[in-house]
């Protein structure tokens, strides 16, 4: 055979993975099954192996596991390099080089990026240097906030009832501490899954003895002599006891280190074709650039074309799989990334699972269980089919739905066999708020135009 | 001995918590709780968990990786991380 330009990449290319967590893990791993021999580098600017996240807000918070033993296993070794405890802070890509913090260079053939995002900090600075002041994102924090639990708080104050936030409100409760809950939005949990979930969600919460606070917003913290949180102030005007506060904000995409490259990245991330090739500014796709994970929009057929951007565990598996497997593959060979949205949570006890984009939903069904029994299915309609589907504590349908989402099948949905209880007898409002009043946000960022949307909105550079 | 499971998989099955309960516990109905590095003396259980669940949801480390300090850059600190290999 011809000594093609990809069977010499896949014996003596250089490819390099920025961002070395869940995606570029597992990319790495795709790529050698895939029988990559040359040399792969992976940089990351934490000084840890990939690990893994959604356990910090569970077991590490719930004391049944310790932040610092969540590595992620291996599917088989990948004997790369790795550059950790490192950022990348910029991209030549004319040369075809990552630029390290530390004043190297690193050349690449394919560059496959997959930084993510970070928790979006509490906006005053001096206010978020206080002690007992937290976000939830990364290993160390999930080690000092369980250290911080563990310490017996007094009072216990969450900023943003998203589902980390919520989360985290759940472990605290279990662990029998106190916790206030603020959320700028009607409920918890709105931005994902809208009002009528919502609801459910605040009898969750309050049920289990959260002091949930909303359509209310923290205007500042104020601290002790020793630089230790005392105390909040809410916009209601009272001031709430608190000795931990954690910021849960929702999260902002790392792609501050693309600024000047050329390539098509800003605060919503960057965008990609459905085969996870990278766009450089001019609306053009790169060749040799390839995005995975949070980080990553890309144009979903079964969602009108939409940029999704997913803050989804399954999705970052997927996609790493899939840009790996076309970063290594012919032209004719590649694959697009069709993963169907899917997410899990787990609070006060109960297992929530989502798939599909809710948040695109405008009308909502509840199709199995009650609302009340807080074991249920809903089902999302959009423009007359089944755009989404959230279960509490009722996993087990969410494969059928997944099927119907694919199937772009109709909503209210026609079958007759389900379980219809007095909840489940016809479509009502979603009850979304409207998107341009941010909340905590979504896991599911719509970032693309629609035309059903006929809004553009200018995004000037900078975060 | 490192382990994930895929959430989005699971169905609460349990089988992993009758197997293996001391590295997989249900919470709540239907949610499942787990020790991210489970001891190595449970290898064998969980082996049998990996086996048993029905959607196949549990990812262990690689066997032979089990043996070697599989990504050993990761305890050092960060300046001595550089150019260290996971073989
Ligand atoms: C507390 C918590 C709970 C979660 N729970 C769930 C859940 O229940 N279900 C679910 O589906 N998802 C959950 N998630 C989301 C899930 O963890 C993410 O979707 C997943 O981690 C995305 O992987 P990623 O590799 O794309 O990005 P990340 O895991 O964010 O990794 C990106 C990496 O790149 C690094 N990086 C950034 N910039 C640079 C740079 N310039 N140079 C070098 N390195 C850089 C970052 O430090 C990071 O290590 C949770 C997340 C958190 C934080
Ligand atoms: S056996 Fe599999 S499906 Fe069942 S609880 Fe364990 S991981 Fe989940």
């Amino acid at each position: 055979m011809a000594d093609t330009a990809l069977e010499q990449l896949k014996r003596s290319g250089k490819i390099v993975v920025v961002g070395a967590s869940l995606a570029g893990l597992r990319a790495a791993e795709t790529m050698r099954e895939k029988g990559f021999a040359g040399s792969l580098t992976l940089i990351g600017d934490e000084p840890y192996e990939p690990y893994d996240r959604p356990p910090l807000s569970k077991q590490v918070l719930l004391g049944k596991g310790d932040a610092e033993h969540t590595a992620l296993p291996r599917r088989r070794a990948i004997d790369a390099e790795w550059r950790l405890g490192v950022a990348a802070s910029g991209l030549d890509m004319a040369a075809r080089k990552v630029l390290l913090a530390d004043g190297e260079e690193v050349p690449y053939d394919r560059l496959l990026i997959a930084t993510g995002v970070r928790a979006r900090a509490w906006p005053n600075e001096a206010e978020r240097e206080l002690d007992g002041v937290f976000t939830l994102r990364t290993r160390e924090d999930g080690a000092a906030l369980a250290r911080s639990l563990n310490a017996g708080p007094r009072r216990v104050l969450v900023i943003g009832a998203g589902f980390t936030g919520s989360e985290i409100a759940s472990a605290c409760r279990e662990r029998g501490l106190e916790v206030t809950v603020a959320e700028r939005g009607d409920a918890p949990l709105v931005g994902a899954l809208g009002g009528v979930i919502g609801a459910v969600a605040a009898e969750l919460h309050r049920e289990n003895g959260v002091d949930l606070r909303t359509g209310i917003m923290v205007t500042g913290l104020e601290g002790d002599a020793t630089g230790r949180v005392r105390a909040a102030h809410l916009s209601d005007g009272t001031t709430l006891e608190c000795d931990v506060v954690v910021a849960s904000l929702g999260a902002q995409r790392n792609t501050e280190w693309l600024t000047g490259s050329g390539l098509g990245a800003g605060p919503r991330g960057i965008a990609c074709d459905a085969g996870c090739r990278a766009f450089d500014i001019r609306g053009i796709v790169t060749d040799d650039v390839y995005v995975a994970g949070d980080v990553a929009r890309s144009p979903h057929a079964l969602f009108g074309y939409q940029f999704l951007s997913l803050e989804h565990w399954g999705n970052a598996v997927a996609q790493a799989d899939t840009a790996a497997h076309n970063m290594l593959s012919e032209s004719t060979d590649r694959r697009p990334h069709l993963w169907v949205p899917a997410f899990w949570s787990s609070q006060f006890g109960v297992n929530i699972k989502s798939v599909g984009v809710p948040s695109m939903g405008t009308e909502i069904m509840i199709t199995q269980g009650s609302r009340a029994e807080r074991r249920f299915t809903g089902v999302y309609g959009y423009q007359g089919r089944v755009i989404g589907a959230v279960t509490f504590d009722n996993s087990r349908w969410l494969q059928f739905y997944e099927q119907q989402i694919e199937a772009t099948a109709p909503f209210p949905p026609p079958f007759t066999t389900v379980d219809r209880r007095s909840d489940g007898q016809r479509p009502i409002p979603a009850d979304f708020p409207d998107p341009s009043v941010p909340t905590h946000g979504p896991t599911i960022t719509l970032s693309g135009y629609s035309p059903a949307d006929r809004r553009i909105t200018f995004t000037p550079a900078g975060h | 001995m490192r382990l994930v499971v895929d959430l989005n998989r699971c169905q609460g099955y349990a089988q992993c918590a009758f197997l293996a309960p001391d590295v997989f516990a249900m919470h709540g109905d239907e949610g499942l709780l787990y020790d991210p590095q489970a001891e190595e003396a449970q290898r064998e259980r969980v082996a049998q968990a990996v086996a048993a669940c029905p959607v196949q949801a549990i990812l262990v480390d690689e066997l032979d990786l089990a043996a070697t300090p599989a990504g050993a850059a990761a305890t050092a600190g960060a300046g001595d991380a550089k150019g260290a290999s996971d073989g």
